[in-house]
């Protein structure tokens, strides 16, 4: 019998509810090259670390295309909204990031996530009250979902009521992100990714038309009105920024929340020590972020030159994936990797990447996911996971469960 | 060391900490965190507990932090006694004892020295005197330039455009005060970074609105009748009035204290083994006195074992660590401090960071970006390979340079980077000032071959 190459194994979704063990292989051959034209897989953290700092290693979409092992990655380069920041490199991902943060943190907003602290905390208790008198509930589609994007909504001031029109472009674009499902991609589905983003970026210039007449307090209104140093964005800029902050502003820590969730149940001393001091949500935030990272996976990356890793040259134009998750749970890196323990001393995590890419939304992620998990511990009696393992989402790169069935005794 | 005797110390030792900021607090809470059990006590010349001075000559100024509220955050119980406001005056190697200022002695198994520099005054001490004549380094020093510069003076003086100068320049535009800065060098931060480099951090000040003078010296500072600072005198007769004049001339280690102990001790810092074990003034390694922080001069074997000193956080906290470390343990258990350089500074906006010890590079590549735009990375070359790099609001690259620097990477950088711009192909000459000459004092002193280092009297031992 054949065992299919282990990067196939990681994309299978067969494996998607403990892909550990695969990561524990990878990082066995740390610099893994299984198939001609298949990617060079890394897993070491200090690898990961190195690779995600260097100057020969690009996100350009334009630079995956021409590596020419990436059928999806051509039809966005010729799709209709320009590449993302995301997808970009210096000089110009600079300045795009560079805009859209001053409208989101430090220096020119230094307290905009800060400042949501109190509707972040009414839209958990409403939604906690909203499970009314059930004693079991899926936590994505009653909590772990709602609660992140009517946050995004609120920040980038989206309409919270079109949020199902806007799911339903959401979700292909989101599902283009999965490894398995790019490799299979068939034209069709690619037509319709492409469609997908259209529709989004249409629906969002109504938006961005209305804030560029009649700024509010919202970051669409400020990435329209930019005129800082490095000037204003275009309107396909603003449109493709403001794509991408939906579409990350929420996906991600849907999935952070949900495997929070999961992982605390697993672990109940540590729920009942969250419930008495909601302050640990802060180092658990972390850890998670390190145990169970909602982006597993970086496999948009290209060298613009030959580069050696371990004593391996890697071709100029190969694909690099990147596999978060396994770096961090990299015994070389971390004691005791595999456990679960928010009293790490140290807990320097790939779970938001690291370098000029390294994730936009992680202070909004971190306070959103810190004030979930602990109000649903205080109030919470006696929660527990009807199904364990969950079903996850088809999604490798993006991970996290599909359904998340728990079960309590009362609201507190 | 008998295992034995290192129990015992552990267990009871009394490990003395002399210089209570950065390096003192972070070496105590080490020894802490590494099971020391023993006698505690941390002797600091100044009245507070440790605090940051970073901020001091940044959010401070800006009134953004009260110069009363950057204590340092403890990491760990440190249960020592703490004697603040008072001096060491002295030591005594044979006897293990510290003379306090005030007559007091405390005797100790393990000495710990983090005295680090303090700020290098005006020469001339009548005019130093003058009100309004300020420098920058403790939390009072802070305190007062705040209170004067929120006053709202109608001219702002800076002696020397070193980081510390640069940085309080550009706090003063920030406030919207009229700011002159006057430099030996051709332009700021030359000391520390080149010439090329420091052509870029000219513009910036310039641009912001900054009174640069450069290749001048100021030749006096002139009082009014009643002792308040009123006109700077340059050496090119120049006259400039000012308010306030801050002396922003680099710094002076705290050894003067250690004058006679027989310790290598000297103007250019406590010599020590990579170990931090400090050097008698024969150049043996002693077993019990430790040294760490800015005060501090090691070999590095990545610079080619010449002696380091380094005015850097960073590097303060992680030889204070080392130091503990190897206080209480097995001279097999023993870890070199061989820390990486890192600096960063901010001003006019920009975050500028380095790595690796940047004076000794001859070369200098823009591999990223450009220095037009105020955003790149310049790798400095030394003999065929690469020895430091900077960056302009760019920091998040300076990790892969710093594995460069480690590896002895080649230089010229012939491989391509993203945004490497036609400019950055070839190298230039990083123009750094004649070592000689004096600067306002880079941040980081290579005492191994330096010129100054011939003004040793040489005796040999006596037998
Ligand atoms: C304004 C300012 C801005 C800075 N900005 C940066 C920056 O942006 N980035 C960076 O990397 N670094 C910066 N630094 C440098 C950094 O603060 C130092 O590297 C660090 O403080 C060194 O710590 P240390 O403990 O070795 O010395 P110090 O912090 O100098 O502490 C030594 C202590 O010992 C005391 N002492 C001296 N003599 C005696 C004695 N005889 N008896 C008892 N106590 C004594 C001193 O009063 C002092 O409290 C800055 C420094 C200043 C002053």
């Amino acid at each position: 019998m054949t065992q299919a190459p282990l990067f196939q194994q990681i994309t299978d979704f067969a494996n998607r509810a403990d892909p550990y063990p695969l990561y524990e292989e990878l990082r066995k051959n740390p610099v893994l090259h299984e198939e001609e034209g298949g990617p060079y897989v890394f897993s070491s953290y200090y690898d990961i670390e190195a690779l995600l700092h260097d100057p020969r290693i690009s996100s350009d979409a334009a630079n995956l295309a021409a590596a020419g092992t990436d059928t999806l990655a051509q039809a966005e380069e010729t799709g209709g909204l320009p590449p993302s920041f995301l997808r970009l490199d210096p000089p110009e991902h600079d300045r795009l990031r560079r805009i859209a943060n001053s409208a989101f943190g430090p220096p020119h907003r230094p307290r905009r996530v800060e400042n949501m602290r109190g509707d972040m905390a009414a839209i958990v208790t409403e939604l906690i009250d909203g499970f009314g008198d059930a004693r079991q509930i899926d936590l994505v589609d009653r909590f772990a979902y709602p609660f992140p994007v009517t946050v995004i909504c609120r920040l980038l001031g989206v309409p919270r009521e079109d949020e199902p029109r806007f799911r339903a472009w959401v979700d292909p674009l989101v599902a283009s992100l999965d490894p398995e499902t790019r490799q299979g991609a068939d034209a069709e589905f690619t037509k319709a990714a492409q469609e997908a983003r259209m529709q989004l970026g249409m629906y969002l210039s109504g938006l961005v038309e209305e804030r560029a007449r009649e700024p509010r307090d919202d970051l669409l209104s400020d990435l329209v009105n930019s005129r800082g140093p490095d000037g204003a964005m275009t309107m396909m800029e603003v449109l493709s920024t403001a794509v991408l902050l939906l579409i990350a502003g929420h996906e991600t820590t849907v999935n952070l929340i949900t495997n929070g969730m999961l992982t605390l149940l697993r672990h109940p001393a540590i729920l009942q020590r969250l419930r008495q001091d909601p302050g640990l949500s802060v180092n658990i935030v972390e850890e998670l972020l390190r145990y169970e990272p909602p982006v597993q996976i970086v496999p948009q990356r290209t060298c613009i030159t030959d580069i050696e890793v371990r004593g391996v040259t890697i071709p100029k134009g190969s694909r690099l994936w990147l596999v978060l998750a396994a770096g961090n749970r990299d015994p070389e890196r971390f004691k005791d990797p595999e456990r679960f323990d928010p009293d790490r001393g140290d807990i320097q995590h790939l779970g938001f990447g690291s370098g000029i890419h390294s994730c936009f939304g992680a202070p909004l992620a971190r306070l959103e996911t810190q004030i979930a998990l602990s109000e649903l511990a205080r109030r919470l009696e006696n929660p527990r996971l009807v199904e364990d393992p969950p079903p996850y989402r088809q999604n490798a790169v993006l991970r996290g469960p599909r359904h998340l069935e728990i079960a309590f005794d009362a609201l507190r | 060391m008998s295992a034995d005797h290192l129990d015992w110390l552990r267990r009871e030792g009394r490990i003395l900490i002399v210089g209570a900021s950065l390096a003192g607090l972070r070496a105590a809470e080490t020894l802490r965190a590494e099971g020391f059990t023993g006698e505690l006590t941390l002797i600091g010349d100044e009245p507070y507990e440790p605090y940051d001075r970073p901020p001091l000559s940044k959010s401070v100024l800006l009134g953004m932090a009260s110069p009363h509220h950057t204590e340092l955050p403890h990491r760990w119980e440190v249960d020592a006694k703490w004697r603040l406001g008072i001096p060491a005056s002295g030591l005594d190697l044979a006897a293990k004892r510290v003379r306090l200022a005030d007559g007091d002695e405390v005797p100790y198994d393990r000495l710990l020295i983090a005295t680090g520099v303090r700020a290098r005054p005006w020469p001339k001490e009548d005019e130093a005197r003058l009100s309004g004549v300020c420098v920058l380094r403790t939390r009072d020093d802070a305190a007062d330039l705040y209170q004067r510069l929120k006053a709202g003076p109608r001219r702002v003086f800076v002696i020397g455009a070193g980081f510390a100068g640069s940085e309080i320049a550009s706090a003063c535009r920030e406030m919207g005060l009229a700011v002159t800065v006057a430099e030996r060098a051709g332009a700021p931060l030359v000391g520390a970074l080149g010439g090329v480099v420091g052509a870029v951090a000219a513009d910036l000040q310039t641009e912001s609105g900054v009174d640069l003078r450069t290749h001048v010296t100021v030749t006096a500072l002139e009082g009014d009748s009643v002792g308040r600072v009123r006109a700077v005198h340059l050496s090119d007769e120049s006259v400039v009035e000012a308010d306030v004049v801050v002396v922003s001339l680099g710094s002076q280690r705290n050894t003067d204290w250690l004058a006679g102990s027989g310790l290598g001790a000297g103007p250019n810092g406590i010599a020590c083994d990579a170990g931090c074990r400090a050097f008698d003034f024969r150049g043996i390694v002693t077993d019990d006195v430790f040294v760490a922080g800015d005060v501090a001069r090691s070999p590095h074997a990545l610079f080619g074992y010449q002696f380091l000193s380094l005015e850097h956080w960073g590097n303060a906290v992680a030889q204070a660590e080392t130091a503990a470390h190897n206080m209480i343990c097995h001279g097999a258990d023993r870890r070199p401090h061989l820390w990486m350089p890192a600096f960063w500074s901010s001003m006019f906006g920009v975050n500028i960071k380095s790595v690796g010890v940047p004076p000794m590079g001859d070369q200098l590549m823009i591999t990223q970006g450009s220095p037009a735009e105020r955003r790149f990375v310049g790798v400095y070359g030394y003999q065929g390979r690469v020895i430091a790099a900077v960056s302009f609001d760019s920091a998040r690259w300076l990790e892969f340079y710093a594995r460069q620097i480690e590896r002895g990477a080649p230089f010229p950088v012939e491989f391509p980077t993203m945004d490497r711009r036609p400019e950055g192909r070839q190298p230039v000459a990083a123009d750094f000032p004649d070592p000689s000459l004096p600067t306002h004092g880079p941040t980081v002193t290579l005492t191994g071959y330096s010129p100054a280092d011939q003004q040793l009297v040489f005796h040999p031992a006596l037998h």
